[in-house]
């Protein structure tokens, strides 16, 4: 453990603020440190999944069959089921699913990576459009617009 | 129009094809008409997503984790459009004077092209996506909305104002119809395209 005295300089300015240094200490954020915390506290603090690739925002988020099973809703956190519940109705983007959720996208992607970790979703990874094969699809989408 | 894959899955005999997403950005000064060019096209009504930039892993703003205490918010505002049951087009616009969408990064990562939406009242608003979209190399047409009552400047002068690449288009539009919004949306793919073939041509050119 630190030296409580130096733990005191720290922390002058603010009042009853973190003691926590272990991650699981649940409380360990103060109300000075503004509105960026305060979502991830839905994430029990953790900003990323450990070995997993950063979810682009247009990256598409899949329904596993598994999701079906009701159970899930009796064991996931009511974010989690309602993210479960938009990608079974049709697969969305981490975009959609954070407007729809009115989340930051951060914390979106943490939860996304929870579901995927529990094999209930999988995630799409964009094509840059640097790595298309060929110009078929962007005419494709040249003439999808024309024809809206 | 819905995606072709129900949630029984199960019972198709071939899994569907996963669907290819693409965007593209659409940005520009304060109140020139970026959501509003998003909303004449988009098959959902402009959806609004945002990003926490001391978020850690957003790069320039980095502050090493959440216990970072300074914070901008970046709101993007976006619209979808399905060409295709497996084609999807994201359009993300940068609401409100937001100056500081620039540093989300990811968000240009990746993206077909942009459109710069100019106002000739105030073409100067546009100069920082103008310069960012070059920086990166990301196709970029410079689209200008024509409101009523403003002047009509004629495209020439427009690209001299903003000291444009020859090979940049520029071009009149106006933001609410949704006929002159797909002009612009065409136009940035077709200098998407040409972009990407110059690129290719000077890649085999060269050693």
């Amino acid at each position: 453990m630190s030296d409580p005295g130096a733990e005191h300089q720290e922390h002058a300015a603010g009042a009853d603020t973190a003691r926590a240094h272990g991650p699981d200490e649940p409380h360990w954020f103060d109300d000075e440190a503004g509105p960026v915390v305060r979502p991830y506290a839905m994430t029990r603090g953790r900003t990323s999944h450990a070995g997993q690739h950063r979810l682009d925002l247009i990256a598409l988020v899949f329904a596993e069959p598994a999701a079906d099973d009701p159970v899930w809703e009796l064991t996931l956190s009511p974010e989690h089921t309602h993210i479960l519940g938009l990608c079974r109705e049709r697969p969305q983007s981490v975009a959609e699913i954070a407007a729809e959720l009115d989340l930051a996208v951060g914390v979106v992607r943490v939860l996304i990576g929870d579901l995927a970790e529990e094999e209930l979703v999988h995630v799409t990874r964009p094509v840059p459009p640097a790595e298309l094969p060929d110009e078929s699809i962007l005419r494709e989408v040249i003439d999808g617009l024309r024809a809206l | 129009m819905a995606f072709g894959r129900s949630s029984r899955g199960a019972m198709h005999a071939v899994s569907p094809v996963e669907p290819l997403t693409l965007k593209i950005l659409v940005a520009g000064g304060f109140g020139v008409g970026k959501t509003t060019l998003v909303g004449a096209v988009s098959e959902i009504r402009p959806l609004r997503t945002e990003e926490s930039l001391s978020e850690p892993g957003a790069g320039i703003d980095d502050t090493g984790g959440v216990e970072g205490k300074s914070t901008t918010t970046v709101a993007m505002d976006f619209g979808r459009i399905t060409l295709r049951e497996d084609l999807v087009l994201y359009l993300f616009g940068t609401p409100g004077q937001d100056r500081f969408w620039f540093l989300w990064d990811e968000l240009a990562q990746g993206a077909l092209g942009a459109v710069v939406l100019a106002d000739t009242r105030r073409l100067a608003d546009c100069f920082a996506a103008v310069d960012y979209f070059e920086r990166r190399g990301i196709p970029f047409t410079v689209a200008v909305n024509c409101f009523d009552g403003a002047e009509r400047h004629p495209v020439v002068h427009v690209r001299e104002a903003l000291d444009l690449d020859a090979g940049v288009p520029v071009l009149l539009c106006d933001a609410r119809d949704r006929e002159s919004v797909k002009d612009v949306l065409v136009g940035v793919v077709e200098h998407a395209m040409s972009t990407a073939r110059a690129r290719r041509r000077s890649l085999t050119a060269g050693s």
